[in-house]
């Protein structure tokens, strides 16, 4: 993939746990928790988990009212987000509109709540006529990325992959395609979601949902635990300035990482129940991407979310390329499972590891859980030196998806 | 309802929805180069009078024709006695 060398030289991140990278890597390394009560989760009839991972609170006001008219919450995030990967990065205004940078931006669904409100109204009287313009623009699968290049006034290429929870993992991924052929110069990438009952309830009808733990809110989720029964739903977007390396340093931009490896395979076997093999496949094809073995992996970001049955799959398939060699840890524990945007956040907290040389716990895991043993979990934060991270994601639909970065080796 | 009133409810209900500074709302005021107000907007601008005054204007070709602010306070004041 490396015919360009591609860079990381912003990050935004609206999150539980914060709503800025230094905000989220702080927390992680206290070990703070982003899980709380929700209580209009209770109003839900037959909806058994009560908890969710939602963001701090965010002024909608400061979003132009123009751009906000046909943004639901997702997108907010999206924008937000977006706006402290390009401060960070220092990337000109006056680029935005040269046709160098593009948007690369998914989320799961269009948004749900708006798709609620205007279905509760219209069942009323089946009229149409009360329906406001910006309906469409929040309903779109594209909606994220379309009002992220439309508010800062983007003209690259925009695309929008949606593959549940592994979204933003391929955003990044592609994105970082698109630099590493020319094609863009820079790339605004990741995902969002916002939390609605039905995301939560699509994750409890599954038997794939915490009930158990309704009133210890910072005890779950337990990604490998013994104990562990089930995700956390939440939302966020995390988002990442991707340029050339060449684009960055012609800028004098700082590097934060360099991305050096992806893949992203589909596991035919079943539409909803992880394969071990195809897991494993992901990430050896990932290694084989950045040319590396893996024996050169010092941290493995799991996606592990808590769940019985992909916990043990993931735990497998990483035993299988990497035996018990490689320290392992999931952020769900402290950030909950934030879907579309599960990825770019927790690619965020293993930048953060990277530059604290700092492996960060698996919170909540109290016990690892037999079937998940035989790797090696970080059950304790600890210093340690970290030069390249392996990150996964997987998701329902049989996606599976692995990005490899380094910390900047190069002059 | 007085002339005032129809006019305070429109104004009230076009300054909620699009954010408008009350202040700067004036009789002359034209919607798009004064208010900021945009072809999209004139969409929900219909839809929120219909709801403020119960009544129907999509299709009325008079709409097309608002430029101020007092256009479609005259609009809407027509309408009314006209419903009357």
């Amino acid at each position: 993939m490396s015919i360009e060398s591609v860079v990381v030289t912003g990050i935004g991140v609206v999150t539980p746990l914060g709503n800025s990278f230094g905000a989220l890597s702080q927390a992680l390394q206290a070990g703070a928790s982003g899980i709380r009560e929700l209580p209009e989760l209770v109003q839900v009839g037959g909806l058994r988990s009560r908890l969710a991972a939602t963001v701090e609170p965010i002024d909608a006001r400061q979003i132009p009212r123009k751009f906000r008219r046909s943004m639901s919450s997702m997108s907010m995030y999206a924008y937000l987000a977006s706006l402290q990967a390009l401060e960070m990065a220092g990337y000109p205004d006056e680029r935005l509109g040269s046709g160098e940078l593009g948007v690369m931006i998914g989320s799961t669904l269009g948004s749900t709540a708006t798709s609620e409100a205007f279905f509760h109204d219209y069942f009323k009287d089946y009229s149409l006529e009360r329906m406001k313009s910006g309906l469409f623009f929040q309903l779109m699968g594209h909606s994220c990325a379309a009002n992220v290049a439309q508010s800062l006034g983007i003209t690259g290429r925009v695309m929008a992959p949606s593959a549940a929870c592994a979204t933003s993992c391929q955003a990044i991924g592609y994105a970082c395609e698109q630099i590493a052929t020319g094609k863009q110069q820079a790339m605004l990438c990741g995902g969002a979601d916002e939390l609605h009952p039905l995301t939560v309830a699509t994750f409890d009808v599954l038997n794939a949902a915490s009930i158990h733990y309704n009133d210890q809110p910072r005890s779950v989720p337990g990604p490998f635990d013994r104990q562990r029964d089930g995700v956390i739903c939440g939302e966020g977007s995390g988002i990442m300035l991707l340029e050339s390396r060449t684009s960055a340093r012609r800028r004098g931009a700082a590097i934060l990482a360099e991305l050096i490896g992806f893949a992203t395979n589909s596991d035919s076997s079943s539409i909803a129940n992880p394969d071990v093999d195809a897991m494993a496949r992901c990430m050896q094809l990932a290694l084989a991407d950045a040319g590396l073995t893996a024996g050169d992996i010092d941290y493995i970001n799991a996606h592990a979310t808590g769940t019985i049955q992909g916990d043990i799959a993931e735990a497998e398939a990483i035993r299988q390329v990497f035996a018990d060699r490689v320290p392992v840890s999931s952020l769900k524990g402290h950030l909950g499972h934030t879907m579309a945007a599960s990825g770019a956040i927790e690619l965020a907290g293993t930048i953060g590891m990277l530059q604290q040389q700092q492996v960060i716990a698996t919170r909540n895991l109290r016990q690892v859980d037999e079937p998940c043993a035989g790797i090696s979990h970080v059950q304790d934060s600890r210093q340690h030196k970290l030069t390249t991270i392996l990150k996964n994601n997987f998701a329902m639909g049989g996606i599976n998806c692995t990005l490899i970065l380094r910390s900047d080796v190069r002059d | 309802m007085t002339e005032q009133d129809v006019i305070e409810l429109i104004d009230s209900s076009l300054a909620e929805e699009f954010e408008l500074n009350r202040e700067e709302m004036t009789p002359e005021a034209n919607i798009y180069e004064d208010l900021g107000l945009d072809s999209l907007d004139t969409v929900d601008m219909v839809i929120v009078l219909e709801a403020a005054f119960k009544f129907k204007i999509r299709e009325e070709e008079a709409v097309r024709g608002i430029r101020t602010l007092g256009d479609i306070h005259r609009f809407v004041l027509e309408k009314m006695a006209e419903s009357s």
